[in-house]
């Protein structure tokens, strides 16, 4: 235990470093999948079978392959043709990852919204864009949160991966010290509190933004 | 008398959701002002009238002209048309994220981009006229069935439409909050709003409808003033329609 809390405390400056890289990496690649997310819902529920399939084969891809799989795809195979740094194969790797599942998760909240909502905006001669936008987005949105937020914790721990490409974040960081002091446990140990007040924190804030949103109701 | 314009007008409608024949041969004329009233049992095809003609159905074959100009779902657009012609809904269909002025304002700015100060001073105008001047900032979720109904009006009106269109709009109301909606409704159509409206309550129907139409079946069974259809109806079917109403 004493060493456990030694360990702690003395590794806080190199285990910042891999907090900063896990945070960019999970922020950046969330921030691609909710476009992704929103793009590929978009497409599923165009009515347009063509446009469908194309959603439906994303997902069926993402969905049906590990992600590690995903990011060494992208890592190794992409590096024959173009070298792609590490930190985007995993980025982008991750939000390929999550926009699948961000996408269904769009989808479902656009679906719940009333039919009359649609129907009220068109009568009021706003367009298809609009009507998207104005009124039946930020309702889906609303109703996404908590899943969204959801699928933001399911993304950071996932981002732990990355260090199977070499990227020194929290995860890949732990590994390091551990097999360089031949002493993994404690290691493992902190990074675990690394994730859990990380995840801690996005609850708490996605609580927040619940109750905010919730002036409405 | 001058002839007053005429600001819709239907030629043999006809509409089927896939087998279900719904509508047959409908034809409907509403003059400038007028307050026309649709009565008939439910299901009988009375909303989906009512939304063939702000293009929410769109007819299978027949003429829908409005204000003068025959207008076609692909040849037209529909969201120009859909600014003329105000919808209220049964179930009032407000924007529950938007506070009440934020329904009203919203259509305005975003359709036709009038500037957020003239549309705050229209919407609160229309908002004071249907008796909620104290809830400008209040959302939705907060006002009763009647006070909802009345801001989807206001917000209905707010796009200055030539033509409203009702679908039962008291029906979801608890009794007591009938009289709220029928009255603003009231003084609407006494302003000479052109009004197509379906509805159940029979006493806003012979005191506000210039004409009253008995459907059945998707056909318009009988047309007429409203003491002719109330009193002296033609058809069987109307006669055994209100003694089952009355
Ligand atoms: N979107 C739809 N799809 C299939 N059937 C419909 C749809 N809308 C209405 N109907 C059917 O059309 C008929 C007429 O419905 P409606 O116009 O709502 O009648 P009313 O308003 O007079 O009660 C009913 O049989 C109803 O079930
Ligand atoms: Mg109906």
């Amino acid at each position: 235990m004493v060493e456990f809390f030694d360990i702690f405390i003395g590794s806080t400056d190199v285990f910042i470093e891999g907090l900063w890289l896990t945070l960019r990496l999970s922020v950046v690649s969330l921030l691609i999948a909710i476009v992704i997310g929103l793009f590929i819902a978009m497409l599923k529920i165009s009515n347009i079978k063509i446009l469908e399939w194309i959603a439906d084969g994303y997902i069926w891809i993402v969905r049906g392959t590990p992600l590690i799989v995903q990011i060494f795809i992208l890592y190794y195979g992409l590096a024959e043709v173009w070298l792609i740094p590490s930190f985007w194969a995993a980025g982008i790797g991750l939000a390929f990852h999550s926009g699948a599942y961000i996408a269904e998760i769009i989808r479902g909240s656009i679906q719940s919204i009333a039919k009359g909502q649609r129907e009220a905006a068109r009568s009021l001669g706003m367009n298809r864009s609009l009507t998207m936008r104005r009124i039946i987005l930020p309702q889906a949105f609303r109703r996404a949160v908590p899943a969204l937020g959801n699928q933001f914790i399911i993304g950071i721990k996932d981002s732990s991966l990355a260090s199977f490409i070499g990227l020194q974040e929290l995860f890949g960081v732990s590994n390091t010290m551990g097999s360089n002091s031949f002493n993994y446990l404690p290691y493992f140990f902190t990074v675990a509190v690394y994730y859990l007040v990380i995840v801690l924190i996005l609850t708490i804030g996605v609580n927040m933004l619940e109750k905010k949103l919730a002036v409405s109701d | 008398m001058t002839e007053s314009k005429e600001m819709v007008r239907v030629e043999k409608l006809n509409k089927s959701f896939g087998d279900l024949h719904v509508l047959y041969d409908i034809d409907l004329e509403v003059k400038e002002s007028d307050v026309v009233v649709l009565i008939g049992a439910s299901g009988s095809g009375k909303s989906t009238l009512l939304r063939c003609l702000n293009f929410l159905e769109i007819k299978d074959d027949g003429k829908i002209i409005i204000e003068g100009e025959q207008v076609e779902a692909d040849t037209h657009d529909l969201n120009k048309v859909r600014q003329n012609v105000g919808m209220v809904f049964q179930h009032f269909n407000l924007f529950p994220h938007k506070t009440v002025l934020g329904n009203v304002i919203e259509a305005p700015m975003q359709v036709k981009g009038i500037s957020k100060k003239e549309a705050v001073k229209e919407g609160k105008r229309l908002l004071d006229k249907v008796g909620l001047g104290d809830k400008y900032n209040v959302y939705p979720s907060r006002l009763s069935g009647g006070q909802k109904q009345r801001v989807a009006i206001a917000r209905a009106l707010a796009m200055q439409p030539d033509i409203m269109l009702f679908d039962e709009p008291t029906s979801a109301l608890d009794p007591e909050l009938v009289g709220e909606v029928l009255e603003t409704m009231k003084e609407l159509g006494n302003e000479g709003m052109t009004m197509v409206v379906v509805t159940h309550e029979m006493g806003f129907a012979r005191e506000v409808g210039d004409w009253v139409i008995y459907m059945d079946e998707g056909k318009i069974i009988e047309v007429g003033p409203p003491d002719q259809i109330f009193d002296h109806p033609k058809e069987e079917r109307t006669k055994a329609f209100l003694d089952s109403v009355f």
